[in-house]
């Protein structure tokens, strides 16, 4: 800290020595950035564990597990399972790696800075992070164990307390607090992040010439600035229901449990879906919008030419941004609420498809004619175009209040939001850090084995969720922990069964991805090149990996657009943004 | 040498984007003093203002759970509010007044009348904060605790939160005044100015609060 502070006024700040300071209480942004990538590969494998057991139960709902007590898992163990599973992996993989991690990382050297705006707030919000996580875990192991409410956490149920059922007691107070203490990491990195961008850019650097990514995580932060305080507000709210007698959102005359509820009335359940949903819609695009960014990155890249209607692209992320501020009734519209409201809601929803689909047909004429190089980090490029697609399609009917009468509560939404929003995130995460692998740690990750896990991947994913869009449709409802009781469901059982082989075989696949990540960082293939991909933007202007204040004490200057790939009469095939007119080389 | 170069630059026109000269983009006020640039003072208050819509966006979820809350109807009562309540309006207006005032005395140089004035703005917020306790006492005797009625639970929670945001701003007053600023990378004006905009926003932010509980009583 003082270190920055002193360095300020007086040229380049000197990097730290001391490994706490260096490695753990970091102020540096690439540091910081690696810290929350770990923090998001932690939480991520978590996730995937407590995914495995989910999908074992639901394939043979009556095998035993030693981890169990009695051997079988039970329906609110189930539960537990799925609202951590949800949790863990929207909050701490799906919004900290693709904004926190990577940004954190590449927006500075992208723009031309040496740092973010305000570093110690910066290390700051991946501590408050790593706390949020730390207390979310603990949920798992106070009495009761975790909550059972889902990453949603609806009232009355998650506010009534434990007489509503195991790990709704000190589970589901944990959970709201480390909750309300990510909010607050999330608000201190959104501010540093739109700070930066606005303020820190290189001469040269003007809003037409910023890279795609760029564009992503700015408008990705200015989500999180105006959704984060929303659920700290809820969570507040929520958190004085249980603790303090409140009655915000709990009704009067509950029964629960052969119990009246007596000492509440009054409160709405609806309000706290109203002010969650306000911030959880924005939160899916702050989920997929970074995945969006580097898909275009690449997509040009490695086509070797200019994204496709940059100026669209731009227009496309910030009316994304926007219309997700719009459309949080279409979570509720079981909800009982006015179909004159649901109708608007879902107009304005698949207004979105507008949009989505710019990006989608110019992600598409990027490619077109283009010199495409299928290496790992393109091949997740268009791994996450595909999913985004078949997502995205299922979004269409589920905006329809009609048919989400039918489809809201059974796999079909399980089917769309795990493809749009889980895996086609996942794969912008994958094809970022098969592309940047070789800046931030010098080294390439091994392609072979990349493309193995590529496959398996991509096969694996749509053979776990392409199936749930069936089960969906048969009636399948969702939460539950076994339908295998009456005889409605019993023929579905065998695709169950079939998603548990494929989620299996498609976590096996990660952990092929675990060994190449563990050994590439020490002993991959040495990337000798700053700019082994011939790519244009200022990340690969200056050493692998990057000094600690990126550009060396001196400030680059641009001149290109991010996208000047094939540019007609140039010698090269692309122009780097940082390369002075006269050294550009004639053909 | 000089040949290639004009060919180059007529290249680079017919292509996108590339040639001219590069125009301004995120550079700063233009203080720069030596090889790497301190981070502009603008960004300073472009965090601050983005730091108030976020704080905006939190008070707007509450004030918009209040509305409907209220709307739900059936169990809301009234919460009658404390007299002192207009007392400590009038003192948080004051120290409105007292902050302008010690900027002007900071940006004339007078340095002993600046940290006076300071110090009367920060015991006006403590008085606020000192009033708006005794406006909950006072509901307390008379029997309006925080679960009593809907009404009296967004009384206290929104004093509350609005009570937690003015300390920090009390805090960011202390910090002015005893930040060693000669080491700094902005000057105590900027942060005085920082702290005495988030200071009158505080203000404001109080004023619809009130109206809020009066008017939507």
């Amino acid at each position: 800290m003082v270190t920055h502070e002193n360095g300020g006024g007086h040229g380049h700040h000197q990097p730290p020595s001391g490994f706490i300071r260096k490695w753990v209480f970091s102020i540096d942004h690439k540091v910081i950035g690696i810290q929350y990538l770990l923090l998001a590969l932690f939480s991520v494998f978590v996730g995937m564990a407590l995914s495995l057991l989910m999908r074992l139960h639901l394939a043979w709902p009556t095998a035993k597990f030693a981890i169990f007590h009695g051997g079988q898992m039970t329906p609110e163990q189930y539960l537990a399972l799925m609202t951590m599973h949800g949790t863990i992996m929207v909050f701490m993989v799906l919004t900290t790696a693709p904004q926190s991690g990577f940004g954190n990382y590449f927006l500075p050297i992208q723009i031309g800075a040496a740092d973010m705006a305000f570093p110690v707030l910066n290390m700051l919000s991946f501590w408050t992070t790593f706390v949020s996580l730390v207390v979310m875990i603990c949920a798992f192991l106070v009495p009761g164990g975790a909550p059972i409410g889902g990453w949603t956490s609806y009232p009355p149920l998650s506010a009534l307390g434990e007489i509503v059922g195991p790990g709704q007691g000190g589970g589901e107070t944990l959970w709201i607090v480390g909750l309300a203490i990510f909010c607050g990491a999330s608000l201190m990195g959104a501010l540093n992040f739109i700070t930066t961008l606005i303020d820190l850019r290189a001469k040269g650097m003007t809003l037409g010439r910023l890279p795609l990514t760029c564009w992503t995580w700015f408008v990705t932060a200015i989500l999180g600035l105006l959704a984060f305080g929303v659920l700290l507000a809820a969570c507040i709210l929520l958190l004085l229901d249980r603790l303090a007698g409140t009655s915000f959102f709990i009704p009067g005359g509950l029964v629960v449990t052969d119990q009246v509820i007596t000492w509440h009335k009054g409160g709405s359940p609806l309000l706290w879906q109203h002010l969650f949903w306000f911030f959880g819609h924005p939160e899916v695009y702050i989920a997929i919008l970074p995945g969006m960014g580097v898909a275009s990155h690449l997509l040009s890249t490695f086509s070797r030419k200019p994204v496709f209607g940059y100026r669209a692209m731009v227009g496309a992320i910030c009316g994304i941004g926007f219309l997700g501020f719009c459309v949080w009734g279409h979570h509720m519209f079981i909800s009982g609420m006015s179909p004159y409201s649901a109708f608007a809601f879902s107009i304005l929803t698949m207004t979105i498809g507008v949009p989505s689909a710019i990006k989608t047909f110019n992600w598409l004429g990027t490619l077109w004619g283009g010199k495409i190089t299928f290496n790992c980090a393109m091949l997740f490029a268009l791994g996450f175009v595909s999913l985004f697609v078949s997502g995205g399609l299922s979004g269409l009917f589920l905006a329809q209040p009609a048919l989400d009468l039918y489809l809201h509560d059974g796999y079909f939404v399980v089917a769309h939001f795990h493809l749009i929003m889980g895996v086609a995130a996942i794969f912008g995460m994958f094809a970022g850090l098969y592309f940047w692998f070789p800046k931030m740690f010098g080294r390439f990750l091994n392609e072979g084995v990349g493309k193995v896990h590529f496959w398996l991947t991509f096969i694996g994913v749509y053979a776990i969720f392409m199936p749930m869009h069936f089960l969906g449709l048969a009636g399948n409802p969702r939460r539950y922990s076994e339908m295998t009781a009456g005889p409605f469901l019993q023929q579905l059982q065998p695709v169950h069964v079939f998603i548990t082989y494929a989620a299996f075989i498609t976590i096996g696949a990660q952990l092929i991805f675990l060994a190449n990540f563990l050994w590439s960082v020490f002993a991959g293939k040495e990337a000798k090149e700053e700019n082994p991909w011939h790519a244009t933007t200022l990340e690969w202007s200056i050493p692998s990996p990057p000094p600690f204040d990126n550009f060396g004490g001196v400030e680059p200057v641009v001149y290109h657009g991010p996208y000047e790939f094939s540019v007609p009469g140039a010698a090269d095939d692309y122009i780097p943004q940082h390369l002075a007119p006269n050294l550009v080389r004639k053909a | 040498m000089p040949g290639t170069i004009v060919d180059d630059v007529e290249l680079i026109d017919a292509g996108r984007g590339g040639g001219n000269p590069p125009p301004a983009g995120g550079d700063d006020d233009g203080d720069s003093s030596g090889s790497r640039r301190p981070v502009p003072r603008r960004a300073y208050f472009t965090a601050l203002q983005l730091g108030l819509a976020a704080i905006v966006m939190f008070f707007m979820a509450l004030a918009s759970s209040y509305i409907v809350r209220k709307g739900l109807g059936v169990d809301w009562q009234s919460t009658p509010l404390p007299p002192v309540l207009w007392f400590n309006t009038a003192i948080l207006l004051a120290s409105s007044a007292t902050i302008v005032v010690a900027r002007k005395k900071l940006e004339g140089g007078e340095r002993e009348a600046f940290r006076s004035w300071w110090w009367v703005t920060t015991g006006l917020g403590l008085l606020f904060l000192a009033g708006q306790i005794i406006a909950w006492r006072q509901l307390a005797a008379a029997g309006m605790l925080l679960a009593t009625n809907p009404s009296s639970s967004f009384f206290y929670l929104l004093t509350a939160a609005h009570g937690a945001h003015l300390t920090g701003g009390i805090l960011a007053l202390f910090y002015v005044m005893f930040r060693p600023w000669s080491r700094s990378r902005i000057s105590q004006s900027t942060a005085a100015e920082l702290a005495s905009i988030y200071w009158h926003f505080m203000d404001g932010l109080w004023i619809f609060l009130l109206a809020l509980l009066t008017l939507g009583r």
